[in-house]
C-alpha cells in the first residue's frame, strides 16, 4: 500500500508494507537523517517533526496513517540561511553533542511561532518532551529567551 | 540518497502486507470493523506504536481513526474519543485540563487522545481518575448499535475494557452539573514524561458532597467511597477531619509494588494526595 506524504514541501509516494513509523520512512526511504532515532517510544523527542503543523514524535506516528499529511522536518527549517532558533542556539553555545538539537530546534520553532515571547517557564514546558543528556538546558533556554526578548 | 525497493525483503519471503484503512466517517469506520473484527484500531498511536517498536506487535490490518471528524467533537457534556490531550489541557474543565497537562510531553499531548486512554485502559491513564470522580459514562458503538456504559463497567481491569469486537469508543458523557471545586494531582519522578506512581482527582460540591478517584493504585481507577461519605458529611472540615479523610483513602486503595514504586509508598501517597486535593477544594 502506498502513501502520499508531503515532506518539506515536496510530495512523495512511498510504499509502506508494515506498521513502520514515519521516522523510519523519513530516515530510510527519504534519506532525511536529521530526525534522530533514539528511544522509539516518544520519550526523548529527538525525532520531533511538525505533522500538519503540530509537533509530534515521528517514531510514534504510523507511516501508513501519515497519508495525506504535511510534514516539516529539521531539514525543512532554515533552508535560506539559518532559522532564527538555529542562529540563537549557535550564538549561545546551546549545542553540545548535538543529538537532541534537531528535535529541540523543531519544537522551539513551533513554540515561537505560537508564542513569540515565551517566559523561561513556558520554554521549559514546551521542551519538556526533548531530552538533552548533555544536560545543556540552561544554554538552550537562554538562547530561546534571547529570541523572545528580540525586538 | 538510498532508494528502497518497492517490495521489502520481508515482503518477498511471504510476510503478509499490512492492510490499512483510513475511514473518513464514523459509519465507514463501523462498517470496516464489521468486516474486519480483528483489525487493530489506531487512535493517536502513542501506546500502539510503542508496542510495535518494542513489543514486536505486527498488526495484519489497521483501522486508523485520525480522519474521523465526528470523533473530534466536544459539545458541552460530550467529549469525543478523538479529542487530544492538547485540547483537553486548553479546555474549560479545570481538573481534566490539569490531568491532560500532565500527560507525557507536548508531542504526546498533540497526538494522544481521550479515547486512546480508554482504549488502552492502563491503571495509570491520566484522564481516568477524572472520569471516575465525576461518574462519566462511556459511549461505545459498533455497526450493531450504541452502548453507554458507566465508567466502572467499561474499565474492568488493568489494560482491560468492555469493548466487544467491532466496537470503538465514541466518546464520554459528563454529568450536566460539574462541581466548580475540582482538582487533579499526580506523583511521578519528574514533572513531564512520567507515568503516574499515583494520581487522584477530587471534586467537591457546594453542599459538601465530595468524590475522589485515584489512579495507578489499583487495577482500575478506585473510588474511595467510605472516605467520600465521611467527608461529604463535613460542611467545614477541620484539620482532624482532613487527616481522617486521608487515612480512609489510604485504606481504600489497593496498590502493588512494581518497577515504578512500592505498595507502601503508593498507599502513603494516596492519603497525601487526598488531603492536598481536599484542602485545595476547601479554599
Amino acid at each position: 500500500m502506498s502513501i502520499r506524504v508531503t515532506v518539506n514541501g515536496t510530495e512523495h509516494i512511498i510504499d509502506v508494507t508494515g506498521p513502520q513509523s514515519l521516522l523510519f520512512v523519513l530516515r530510510e526511504h527519504l534519506g532525511l537523517y536529521g530526525s534522530k532515532n533514539a528511544c522509539r517510544q516518544g520519550e526523548c523527542g529527538s525525532c520531533t517533526v511538525l505533522l500538519d503543523g503540530d509537533p509530534v514524535c515521528a517514531c510514534l506516528v504510523m507511516a501508513a496513517d501519515a497519508d495525506g499529511a504535511n510534514v516539516l522536518t529539521i531539514e525543512g527549517l532554515g533552508t535560506e540561511g539559518l532559522h532564527p532558533v538555529q542562529q540563537a542556539m549557535l550564538d549561545e553555545g546551546a549545542v553540545q553533542c548535538g543529538f537532541c538539537t534537531p528535535g529541540i530546534v523543531v519544537a522551539a520553532a513551533h513554540l515561537l511561532e505560537h508564542d513569540p515571547s515565551p517566559s523561561a517557564d513556558t520554554i521549559r514546558e514546551a521542551l519538556a518532551g526533548n531530552l538533552c543528556r548533555c544536560t545543556g538546558y540552561g544554554a538552550i533556554v537562554r538562547a530561546l529567551r534571547r529570541l523572545a526578548e528580540a525586538p | 540518497m538510498p532508494v528502497w525497493p518497492r517490495e521489502t525483503a520481508a515482503h518477498a519471503v511471504g510476510f503478509t502486507v499490512m492492510e490499512t484503512f483510513r475511514p473518513g466517517t464514523l459509519d465507514e469506520t463501523l462498517d470496516l470493523l464489521t468486516d474486519h473484527p480483528d483489525a487493530t484500531v489506531l487512535a493517536g498511536g502513542t501506546d500502539l506504536m510503542v508496542e510495535i517498536n518494542y513489543g514486536g506487535l505486527r498488526p495484519t490490518s489497521v483501522v486508523a481513526l485520525r480522519r474521523v471528524d465526528e470523533l473530534k467533537t466536544w459539545d458541552g457534556t460530550f467529549i469525543g474519543a478523538g479529542v487530544t490531550h492538547h485540547r483537553l489541557a486548553l479546555g474549560p474543565i479545570p481538573a481534566l485540563a490539569q490531568a491532560a497537562r500532565t500527560v507525557g510531553s507536548p508531542q504526546i499531548r498533540y497526538t494522544g487522545t481521550l479515547g486512546g486512554n480508554l482504549g488502552t485502559a492502563s491503571p495509570a491513564g491520566d484522564t481516568l481518575p477524572f472520569l471516575a470522580a465525576v461518574d462519566a459514562t462511556i459511549e461505545v458503538r459498533s455497526a450493531g448499535g450504541t452502548r453507554i456504559l458507566p465508567w466502572d463497567e467499561f474499565l474492568i481491569g488493568p489494560k482491560r475494557n468492555a469493548l466487544a469486537p467491532g466496537e470503538i469508543v465514541v466518546g464520554v458523557h459528563l454529568p450536566e452539573h460539574l462541581p466548580q471545586r475540582q482538582a487533579f494531582a499526580k506523583i511521578g519522578a519528574r514533572n513531564a514524561m512520567v507515568i503516574a506512581v499515583a494520581s487522584a482527582c477530587l471534586v467537591r460540591d457546594e453542599d459538601g458532597s465530595t468524590r475522589i478517584a485515584l489512579g495507578s493504585v489499583g487495577p482500575t481507577p478506585i473510588r474511595a467511597r467510605p472516605a467520600e461519605e465521611m467527608i461529604s458529611a463535613e460542611p467545614h472540615p477541620n484539620d482532624k477531619a482532613v487527616a481522617e479523610f486521608g487515612r480512609l483513602v489510604a485504606q481504600e486503595v489497593s496498590p502493588i509494588t512494581d518497577h515504578r514504586s512500592t505498595e507502601a509508598y503508593r498507599r502513603h501517597a494516596s492519603g497525601v494526595l487526598a488531603r492536598r486535593l481536599l484542602e485545595r477544594c476547601l479554599v
